[in-house]
């Protein structure tokens, strides 16, 4: 939701570099390591989850319905008995899928827009310049909810809905980053020796403009998880009894009194992984851009 | 000097704070109401707002017997097609106008004629209204009706101003105008509708707060935690799951009564081409699914034990409840029997519910009830404004929804299950029980409409276009510091002889 | 200056007519019928008839969109298909409320982002700088929704310092206005307490670097007079812009947390809006939530403009 105001205003590299000597500034960034950790931690999880020794996720337990935690379920059990750890687990898939898929879709769909806008100019630009000023000017949020309620609610619906609504923010920095590079000598030379236009594009604009777009897009998948959590919330996200960690916010805020353990394992689980994506998502920036030393 | 500066001081203070303190009452809704013309009306919240606002020609008591309110008493004729009504001549509106004869034909025929109203199907079979002397009216109806009277005691009995009603027409809802024993202050939308004492209601003496707020607040843990803290002095529709808190909390006083409406499953039977699937087209295969079901645990697990388990229209606690056919117990060897006996070993059944979590709570427990069965429920989780209008429009195998529920048992059933009914989503249709229904609705004699409903229940109970689950149980919680609070099945909130202890 | 404003609002109108397309559109192709819902428990066959004919339901939607701008532009808003309100109305009452909220979280978030930006800032690379970023990374991390539900649990539900939900106005009764906001704009400010964080930082570090900044130093005035009087005071124009465009996205994120905190403002009025398929009252809110967007966008703008007069030939 505050994602907009995090667009890195860093330049465009004068040429492009091998991503070592990013990679060692990254490394030696303590922070920025932190969140790499917390991130291969949760996608380790959610790959795993099928291997892990746990519960099925779905199998409820009259028996045991919103238990503390325990030796047994350490996480505790949820309104219909099932195991919150294995819960947890199976919906960090869902979480994460929602924010790199979503992310995907955002960057796919956005960064031609913004290539096509900023190198053509013209006509054409000042159509998808404006149509991004719109969709910028509604809410992401509202956005989201409207398009999930209109391809009606489901999992793979929200992440649509957000990778259409976190898309402006792509179209707007592939733009501004193509409009600052295309004037460079060795585009101009490109041009000169006669290369076609996709050729062009392709071999000299996309790799001068992609390290900001990396940036962004790992700060924008911290976004999109917390919207698909915003989402599952408002009941327009993945869809029972498959367990996502904004879904199960959803019914634990019911029992905040009786089981408040409901609401505190998601909370907890969306925090230190959004936590870990823009830790590193600054880290990247740093490490990318060429002004700071 | 002193002294007297400071017995000023107290008794203005005691002025200002005392009647303030001792006679505002704050009530904690589940939504926000709607517009607030009975006419135009259409939630179950907004009744309970006309509840104080609005007085109806008749009311109910617990126990459903219909009893005066504006009107005094009532006749019908031999042929039941003229009901005459004596009315009470000490009643004003909120806006001075006199409650007489001419005002009731006059709401009658906004209930009618308005193009916005919403109360036509109900004031249907009324011909027309006579005035027969200044307190007393005659109904004319184009057929026999026993619901009429139920009708009364809800929104299309509720007596508006009609010199307001005239002024304001379709915009009435923007400063509602009757003769209740509270009236209109101001409202502000999801946020607050202020009513103030009535201080010419007839029944002044039964009323004792000098001002009702009513808080739509659709959390219910903060709901409860607003009752708590004392920002709230009762509340309306407690979550089940908080009942056990709140009895154990001397602080609090429970209330319950089981409602008069249901919630179940609808199975499309015939209403397009999504009714062309096993559940749709065999009834033995919705025996099966109803089989599967333990209702009584479904109440335990997800409403910790304070609903009402049930199988058909009307409560097991109601008069109109058919003691022939008792609330099944569950049986899955039967209904895997009834399952084979159909052709399947197991079967996919897509079922839509609300995106609330509740419902979905619920859903998911009849899923893995009926999973033992056979049955591979695939929940389809939607807006309930989509799923109103998939269902409507016969796009589903079957859908969870309820029944608010209405004081006359035909109000419950008719219009779901025969051919024509205008909330027939499963588009059942069988002759015999319209025939059954319709003789039902136009006898006046409890035992021959009871005789009818328990006849189409036999038939009913075979077919099952309708699977019923449980009967919601309305619950209030409410301060200590309130005494005389009586509950309804109706889920209204009645103020007379409430007050504050 | 007059003709980059002149060419600002020029660029505007057409994306205001681009929001109108798509908030129309987008609410059209929602599923669900809005005359069902409006019909009532017992959907009348005559009501639903009657109900598509008053809001122009079955004409063809190019049709129906006319009707809405139309209406518009002689400041008709419509009139909200659940009340019965002018949705102009409604806008009017809530507008205020949100805008109380975004204040209070904006100030909250000025107390806390501010002086940490300025703290990190001038202590660089120390432990100070690193657990200011840390600690602005977390407000940034936690779901808005999320700590909403734990402050309610905690202060409202345990501790009963703090109602749970409500609105007052502060006109009516400042101190109960102050107690039932405070919360909801703590969880809206810690966000945003972030964001102002960095750019704070990142505006003083360009400007400690400065020549003029190091002529002050040179002089051996004291570090706390360079940081405040000087460097401070020419940090807090971009600090200002930023806020301004941060302002926009307040309102934005109120959606949740007025939901959460059940406060009767533009948040909760779309979303129940949406679900209610409350058309007018969806167009009305989003229109009005564009408008102010761009115009924010315009005044950071004429912000720049003002600040940083290279930005002429760049824009």
């Amino acid at each position: 939701m505050t994602a907009a105001a995090d667009i890195p205003v860093s330049g465009a590299d004068e040429q492009p570099r091998s991503g070592s000597r990013a990679w060692k500034k990254l490394k030696a960034n303590k922070s920025a390591f932190v969140g790499f950790l917390l991130v291969v931690f949760f996608i380790a999880i959610a790959i795993l989850a099928p291997l892990l020794p746990i519960a099925d996720p779905t199998a409820t337990n009259w028996g045991a319905i919103r238990k503390a935690p325990s030796a047994a379920h350490w996480l505790g059990t949820d309104e219909l008995g099932r195991d919150i750890l294995s819960r947890m687990i199976w919906g960090a898939q869902a979480s994460l899928l929602a924010g790199v898929v979503s992310v995907l879709i955002a960057v796919s769909v956005g960064v031609p827009f913004g290539l096509i806008s900023g190198y053509f100019g013209g006509w054409i630009d000042q159509i998808i310049s404006r149509a991004t000023d719109a969709l910028l000017a509604t809410p992401f949020l509202i956005l989201a909810i409207a398009l999930a309620a209109f391809l009606g609610p489901s999992l793979t619906n929200a992440m649509i809905a957000i990778g259409l609504s976190a898309m402006p923010i792509f179209i707007r920095l592939t733009r501004g980053e193509v409009l600052a590079v295309k004037t460079e000598d060795y585009v101009e030379g490109a041009h000169a020796i006669g290369l076609s236009t996709p050729i062009i594009l392709a071999r000299y604009i996309l790799p001068n403009v992609f390290a900001p777009i990396l940036v962004q897009a790992t700060l924008t998948i911290a976004t999109a998880i917390i919207a698909e959590a915003s989402l599952s919330f408002l009941g327009l996200g993945q869809q029972p009894p498959a367990p996502s960690w904004g879904s199960m916010l959803n019914v634990a805020k019911n029992f905040m009194t009786q089981a408040p353990w409901m609401a505190m394992w998601p909370g907890i689980a969306i925090f230190l992984v959004v936590l870990g994506f823009n830790l590193l998502g600054d880290g990247l920036r740093d490490a990318l851009d060429p002004r700071e030393t | 000097m002193r002294k007297s500066l400071l017995a000023a001081l107290l008794l203005s203070a005691s002025s200002v704070i005392t009647p303030a303190m001792a006679a505002d009452l704050r009530i904690g809704l589940q939504e926000d109401p709607d517009v607030l013309d009975p006419d135009q009306s259409r939630t179950f919240v907004g009744r309970i707002v006309y509840a104080s606002l609005c007085d109806k020609l008749v009311d109910i008591t617990p126990d459903l017997e219909i009893i005066p309110q504006l009107a005094t008493g009532w006749s019908w004729s031999g042929d039941g097609l003229t009901l005459t009504m004596d009315l009470r001549d000490d009643v004003t509106f909120h806006d001075g106008t006199p409650f007489d004869a001419e005002a009731v034909k006059a709401n009658i025929d906004r209930s009618k004629n308005l193009p916005e109203s919403r109360r036509k199907s109900e004031v249907k079979t009324i011909q027309s209204v006579e005035v027969t002397g200044p307190h007393q009216v005659q109904f004319k109806l184009n057929g026999p009706d026993a619901t009429l009277l139920a009708q009364f005691a809800d929104r299309s009995g509720m007596m508006l101003s009609p010199t307001a009603a005239a002024a304001a027409g379709v915009d009435f809802g923007a400063k509602p105008i009757c003769s209740g024993p509270f009236k209109f202050t101001e409202r502000v939308a999801q946020d607050r509708i202020v009513l103030e004492k009535f201080s010419d209601y007839w029944n002044a003496d039964a009323i004792n707060f000098d001002k009702v707020t009513f808080l739509p607040i659709p959390d219910t843990t903060v709901r409860l935690a607003n009752l708590r803290s004392g920002d709230l002095d009762m509340l309306e529709r407690l979550a089940a799951t908080d009942a056990a808190s709140v009895k154990g909390d001397g602080s609090l006083q429970y209330e319950e009564a089981v409602s008069l409406g249901y919630q179940g499953i609808t199975i499309n039977v015939g209403n397009g081409d999504r009714a062309n699937n096993p559940i749709g087209q065999d009834a033995k295969i919705r025996e099966a699914f109803s089989l599967a079901l333990d209702r009584d645990a479904i109440n335990q697990v997800v409403f910790e034990g304070a609903f009402a388990p049930g199988n058909q229209p009307y409560p097991p606690t109601s008069p109109w409840y058919d003691k022939d056919h008792p609330v099944p117990a569950r049986d899955v060897e039967k209904a895997k029997a009834l399952l084979k006996e159909a052709g399947f070993d197991s079967l996919d059944v897509e079922v839509q519910v609300a995106n609330n979590p509740v419902q979905t709570q619920l859903m998911q427990v009849v899923q893995s009830m009926a999973a033992e069965a056979g049955f591979n429920v695939k929940l389809k989780s939607m807006e309930f404004a989509s799923l109103l209008s998939d269902q409507s429009a016969g796009n589903y195998q079957a859908s969870q929804i309820g029944w608010s529920g209405r004081v006359d048992p035909d109000g419950n059933i008719h219009q779901f299950v025969t051919c024509e009914g205008g909330i027939n989503d499963s588009k059942y249709c069988n002759p015999e029980i319209d025939a059954l229904l319709d003789a039902a609705r136009t006898s006046t004699d409890l035992e021959i409409r009871k005789a009818k409903y328990d006849a189409a229940r036999d038939i009913l109970n075979a077919d099952m276009p309708l699977i019923y689950l449980y009967h919601v149980t309305w619950i209030w919680a409410l301060s200590d510091k309130l005494e005389g609070f009586t509950p309804y099945p109706d889920g209204m909130i009645r103020l007379e002889n409430v007050k504050f202890k | 200056m007059l003709s980059f404003i002149a060419r600002r609002l020029a660029i505007a109108i057409p994306t205001i007519i681009l929001v109108s397309v798509f908030v129309f559109f987008l609410q059209k192709l929602l599923p669900g019928d809005p005359a069902l819902v409006l019909a009532g428990e017992e959907r009348d066959p005559e009501t639903l008839a009657f109900i598509r004919e008053k809001y122009h339901l079955n004409e063809p939607i190019l049709t129906q969109y006319f009707y809405w701008v139309g209406g518009m532009l002689q400041g008709h808003f419509g009139i909200s298909l659940r009340t019965n309100q002018p949705v102009l109305e409604l806008i009017g009452d809530k507008l205020p409320v949100t805008i109380q909220l975004a204040v209070m979280a904006m100030v909250i978030a000025m107390i806390i982002g501010i002086p940490a930006g300025i703290m990190s800032a001038v202590k660089k690379g120390t432990a100070v700088d690193y657990i200011a970023n840390i600690v602005a990374l977390s407000g940034l991390s936690i779901p808005n929704f999320w700590l909403g539900i734990m402050l309610i649990m905690l202060v409202s539900v345990h501790l009963g310092w703090l109602p749970a939900s409500g609105y007052e106005s502060p006109f009516v009764d400042p101190l109960r206005s102050l107690e039932t906001m405070i919360m909801p704009a703590f969880v809206l400010g810690t966000a945003l307490a972030a964001t102002l964080m960095r750019h704070t930082r990142s505006a003083m570090l360009g400007i400690l670097r400065a020549d003029y900044v190091r002529t002050a130093r040179a002089k051996g005035l004291q570090e706390r007079v360079v940081v405040l009087k000087h460097a401070f005071r020419n940090a807090l124009l971009p600090i200002v812009t930023v806020s301004a465009l941060l302002f926009g996205e307040l309102l934005a994120g109120a959606v949740l947390t007025e939901q959460i905190f059940t406060i009767p403002g533009f948040g909760k009025l779309i979303v129940d809006a949406v679900f209610t398929r409350d058309y007018a009252v969806v167009q009305g809110v989003v229109m009005c939530t564009a408008i102010g967007f761009i115009l924010m966008n315009l005044v950071a703008d004429v912000l720049y403009f003002f600040l940083n007069p290279r930005m002429r030939t760049a824009l």
